[in-house]
Formats: C-alpha cells, structure tokens, sequence
C-alpha cells in the first residue's frame, strides 16, 4: 500500500494559527499524525490543557476537574473505604480496657488499640486472634459511637454494667476478673492513666496472681519495653497477660476499619464495695498549680482595677494567671506568670483580660483548648487566636460578670467558694 | 468521735530507698517521705516504719537515718538482697505480725528504682485480703466503733475527692500530699535500725530474664500525611492552618452571658 501524502492538509497541521487547524489534527487517523516516513507520531504538543490565567497546565493526576473545583478534592477525599478486616471464628482474644470518658475514646485509648491488634499479629494463631474492647456502660453505645471503635481497631465489644461513674475500682476489676474466667483472654492491656486503666490493672493483676507489664512504650517483636526506675531506666522483658501501657505506645489504626461485633459478658453478682465515694471534695482555685489548673483566669496590663479580677476569680473558682507586664509591675506574684518564663499551663478553659498575646505569652497557653479574649483591641494577636472574643474595656466586663454570677449565686448558680 | 479515739490506731509506713533523678544518689524516695509525713502528722497511737532491703550498704544506712531523722524512734529493717522479691518478705512479715499488724499501712505510689511498678501495695492489699486507695494525700478522719476512715484522694489537675474505706486499709500516698519536714541531725542519731531476722526471702527469678538499661528517648510522633499524591504532598507540607479567629461581641451587655455559656458548655463552671 502506498501512503499518500496530502500537502494542503499536512501544512494545516503545521500551521497553528490556520482555522481548520485542531479540527485536521483531530480528523486524520483518530488524532495520531502519520509522518513522511509513514510512521504514526505522538503530538506532545496536545497534553493538557490552558488553565483559568491563560497558561499551558499538565495535570498528571488524571482528576483536573476535581483540582480545579476545589470543594470537589474534598468531596473525593472523604469517600475514601477503608478495607474492612474481619476475624471469622475468633478463637481467642486480646482484651483493651478502654477508659472511654463517656463512651469516647481518648487518644490513649487508640494507642492502646493499636497495641493490640500488634499483639494480636504477634499471637500464635492470628487469623482466628480478635481484639476485645471492654467498656464500663450503662448504655449500649450509639451507632456513631460504634463507628468511632470500628476505625480505631475494635474487632469485638464487650460493655459491661456500670452503675455510675463514680470511682469503683474494686467492682471493675471483679468484672473484668470475671469475664477473665468466660474468655481466657490472652493479653489483657490497660491505659497507664491515674486513678484509670493504671490503678483497675494492678488491681486485675493482683487477682490474676499475674504480674504486669507497667509503663510500657513499645511492643518489639515478642519483647516489651517498660520504663522502670520512675522513668530513668528501659527494662526489656517477655510478653506478659497484663500490659499497662503508656500514651503513644504504638501507631493508632488508621489503614482498616473492623468489625465491632458484640461480644456479651455472663451477668455476676458484685459484693458490696470496701471502698466507697465521698464525691469531689472543694478546692481552692489558687491552691492548684497553674501548670495543671483545668480554668484560668489570666490578667495583663488592661486591668486597672485589681480587686475586682480578684473578686471575678474568686466567682468564677478559677485559678488566677498573669502576664509577664502585671507580674513586673508588682500586681501578680511571679509563679502566677503564664508563658515562655513563667508556666506554660494546659488549662481547658483560658480567659485573658486584658492580655493582648506576647508571643512569648501566646507559647505558655499553647496547650490550652479555649481561649476567651477580653480586649479594647480587636486586631491584637490574642483576639486572632481566641474562641471568643469580649471587644470591650475589660473592667466593665468584669463588673458585668461580677454582677451576672453574684445574682445567679442566690438562685441555683454555686461557685466553688474559697476554702482555708 | 473524740480526738483519742480517732488516733487510738497503728499506722505503719513502708520506706523505700530513692534515686535523685539527675545525680542518681541514694536519697528518701519523694513519695514514702510523703506517706512518712501523712503519718506523723496523723500522729496516732502507734507508728512504725519499716523498710526491707540491704542493710550492708552504707548508703543506704544514711539513707535510713534521714529517714529517722524525720522523727520516727525506729524503723525496722526485713534484710533482702537486690535480686529478692521484697513483696514477697513484706507480705509474709505483715501477714505474721499477728495483733502488730497496723490499721493503716502507707506506702508511696511506686518505688524510685529498680522495676518501679507500683505493684507492691496492690499485691500487699491482696495479700492481706484488705482494700486498697490509691494516691492520697491526707487521711481525715478514722472512726474505729464503724471501722471505717476517710481519706482524701488525689486526682490529676489538681482536683481533690474524699473516699471512705474500711479498717484496715493499705494507701499509697502519692506527690500531691504535704511536703515532707526536713531530716533533722539529733533525732537521726537517736533513731534505731531494728533488724528483723525472722524472714525468708524469695529469688525474683523473672527479673533474671529481663535486660535493663539507661532510658532512651522516646520517638516523637509526627504528624503523618498519608498523601497519595506529589500535589496532596505539597499541600500538606505548604499549607497553613486556617485559624478561623472566633467570634466577636462588642457590646458589653451580652458578652457576660456569651462567656458564661461557654463556660458551662466546656463544664468549667
């Protein structure tokens, strides 16, 4: 066969700027161009396409309408399945206790998960191995509850009765024995969380006649790494029944979701508790260290009139705070500085009166969870990083929230009052 | 209840020899000087300290003696080598001390050296088949007709809560208690190391196995962008956090009920 050449069409398709140009590119063989030698030739030319500010773009993810339209990246990124992982005829189990403050679990109780399914690979028979969460209910959890346990690693769930949440430790771990004796559980892996997972472990194990692994970091093949020595000393030793591990022990589940099936636990009679509690017993704010104080109540040099902070602390039972400028200036003592030279405190709730954040300030509440920002100054670096923002002169704020918890004392309103 | 009723009691601390965290000497373990303390400000009837562990070593010796000098008359000393289980010979003591086994036995939370599990007061509570409270700070009242106490508990963030428990009880005292009082030289001197010789010690022969070494530092956890893609990369690497800046109330009149409300909902209030 003889390839004819057709001059006209061939200068077309070197001439870009001729009309029929992308329309002879297109029509000859399909898009692909025969070359004089006969050869069919690739048009690098015609990859990609011109972006919105006129250049020339290649897109080599193969989804240029999903990157253009920004909130469609979103869109595909959230329909993402994890692979789901399922334990058929589970054998035998590896047990979590969860602390689970409110059937949430806490980045601890993750860690701790994916210590388990670590030690479930590590276990002699695998495949029919499952990781058995055990939480302390009085409600079966909800589904959104479930899904948050099927991501984090939870293989099999099993909610024991709790009656309330006050400290029972000595009611826990009977039950936790108890389901002990029902399902043999291979590993038992507690959080190292005070007065939580630390104390109902030594308590389990104690029972047990086991002695626990505490303070362990990480899982190295069939040996575990601990801190011994309050911190100072790495001790390796085998695999143990009871595991008390410390916060980041191990990677979190994040690649598969699991099945959270139910596993149910034989109803036992408790004996009446030896220890009982009392409830929280009254504290003066100020008596508690800043650096662990749940809710501060910081002042700065917006403050003109002293007592009435004092007074508004005292109302609110939070723990006092200060800039570096109230502390110099001999209003505020020096271990009541918050930031870099003072503490870096980890409160839960941060109010700054008048603080404007100092960058050296803006490090000490770095941990904080939520800051409210009283200030005449809507544009300083504390208002930028606050959750709420109070644009006002800071003293008839106070006065207002004086006013509004001294009315409600009276009513149903009970401040934690200052005890000697 | 009256005042002598209420320390008509035995308390027995249990001492431990501790390990400054940056010079590594022998000094009083933070936590048992605590419990010491908790005890001799309770100031019952009958205090006794005890402490098992080696008594050839004259470090140790002088640790003792600051122990002594806290104002304790005599501590009792079970003599075990490094590699015994002093559980085991704590509990055999305590289990054999017939009509001296006290009412209260303090211990700190976990010891300074060695496994520093904190085990110890779970396995004596066991043990003995008496309850056991964690972390206390102060023993508060103790009524002997009920047999019941009342101790108050520690919790992180500096929160308090009372427990009560009943007679007898083992607690460890944990570091938010009060400060321990300085050693004083004299009472150090008058103090007496009694040894008891009666005890037989176990071999910890689990602890053989285990390999123990200077602590290393602990791996940081990164954040971990798990990007499929060079350009999800560089977005993570680039990008910056959008910090929304929350909202603004200019008016005086709302802003007290607008930083109440949060207040109540972060259940600070």
């Amino acid at each position: 066969m003889v390839i004819r050449r057709n001059r006209r069409l061939e200068w077309i398709a070197r001439n870009r700027l001729h009309p029929e140009h992308s329309a002879v590119l297109m029509g000859v063989n399909g898009g692909d161009e025969i070359g004089p030698s006969g050869l069919v030739r690739k048009r690098p030319h015609d990859i990609g396409f011109i972006g919105p500010n006129g250049i020339k773009r290649i897109d080599r993810l193969g989804n240029s309408l999903a990157t253009m339209a920004g909130a469609g990246a979103h869109k595909g990124q959230a329909e993402v399945s994890l692979p789901l992982y399922v334990v058929e005829n589970a054998s035998q189990y590896v047990a979590v206790v969860l602390d689970a403050p409110e059937g949430r679990l806490s980045e601890h109780d993750k860690d701790l998960l994916g210590l388990a399914q670590q030690l479930k690979a590590a276990a002699d028979n695998a495949a029919s191995t499952a990781v058995a969460a055990i939480i302390f209910s009085s409600a079966a959890p909800e589904a959104a509850r479930i899904e948050s346990y099927q991501l984090a690693g939870v293989d099999r769930l099993i909610v024991l009765p709790a009656e309330s949440d006050d400290y029972q430790p000595e009611q826990r771990a009977a039950q936790i024995c108890a389901l002990t004796a029902q399902y043999d559980f291979i590993h038992l892996c507690f959080p190292d969380t005070v007065l939580g997972g630390a104390d109902t472990g030594r308590r389990v194990a104690a029972n047990l006649a086991e002695r626990p692994a505490t303070s362990v970091w990480k899982l190295d093949g069939t040996q575990l790494i601990c801190r011994g020595a309050a911190g100072k000393t790495d001790i390796t030793r085998p695999l143990s029944k009871v595991i008390i591990a410390l916060e980041q022990c191990a990677d979190q589940i994040d690649e598969s979701k699991h099945e959270c099936l139910a596993l149910s636990a034989d109803a036992i009679t408790l004996s009446a508790s030896r220890i009982e509690d009392l409830g929280k017993a009254q504290v003066n704010p100020n008596d508690i260290d800043l650096t662990e104080a749940n809710f501060i109540l910081s002042g700065g040099n917006g403050i003109e009139d002293w007592d009435r902070f004092h007074e508004a602390a005292r109302l609110l039972g939070a723990t006092e705070g200060a800039s570096r400028v109230a502390v110099d200036d001999g209003f505020m003592p020096r271990e009541r500085q918050v930031g870099a030279t003072g503490k870096w405190v980890t409160a839960r709730v941060y109010i700054a009166v008048g603080i404007s954040g100092a960058i050296q300030h803006m490090q000490g509440i770095g941990q904080c969870d939520k800051v409210i920002a009283i200030n005449t100054d809507d544009s300083c670096d504390m208002v930028k990083r606050a959750d709420l923002s109070i644009i006002a002169d800071s003293d008839a704020i106070l006065t207002a929230l004086i006013e509004t918890l001294s009315n409600q004392s009276s009513a149903e309103f009970h401040p934690q009052e200052a005890v000697a | 209840m009256t005042a002598n009723s209420s320390k008509d009691i035995a308390i027995t601390t249990l001492l431990s020899v501790g390990q400054h965290p940056l010079s590594a000497r022998p000094r009083r373990a933070e936590e048992d000087a605590r419990a010491l303390e908790v005890m001799l400000q309770f100031a019952p009837a009958s205090m006794k300290a005890l402490h098992a562990g080696d008594t050839a070593d004259a470090q140790n010796l002088t640790v003792l003696k600051d122990y002594l000098g806290m104002g304790i008359p005599s501590i009792d000393v079970i003599p075990t080598s490094a590699d015994s289980d002093a559980a085991e010979a704590l509990a055999s003591y305590l289990a054999n001390a017939g009509d001296g086994q006290p009412h209260i036995l303090l211990t700190g939370t976990r010891s300074e050296v060695g496994e520093s599990s904190g085990f110890l007061p779970y396995l004596l509570a066991e043990k003995l088949a008496i309850p056991f409270v964690p972390n206390i700070c102060d023993i508060l009242s103790i009524d002997m007709a009920a047999g019941v106490a009342e101790v108050m508990q520690s919790l992180p963030r500096g929160q308090r809560r009372k427990i009560k428990t009943q007679l007898p009880f083992v607690a460890s005292v944990g570091m938010a208690a009060a400060i321990p009082r300085q050693s004083s030289f004299g009472a150090a001197r008058r103090g007496v190391i009694n040894t008891v010789s009666s005890i037989d010690t176990v071999a910890d022969e689990a602890q053989t196995a285990w390999k123990t070494e200077p602590a290393r530092k602990r791996p940081k956890r990164l954040k971990v962008v798990k990007a499929k893609t060079a350009a999800e990369r560089f977005k993570a690497a680039t990008a910056k956090v959008q910090s929304s800046g929350g909202e603004k109330i200019y008016e005086v009149d709302k802003a007290a009920e607008a930083i109440l409300k949060l207040l109540k909902e972060e259940k600070v209030l």
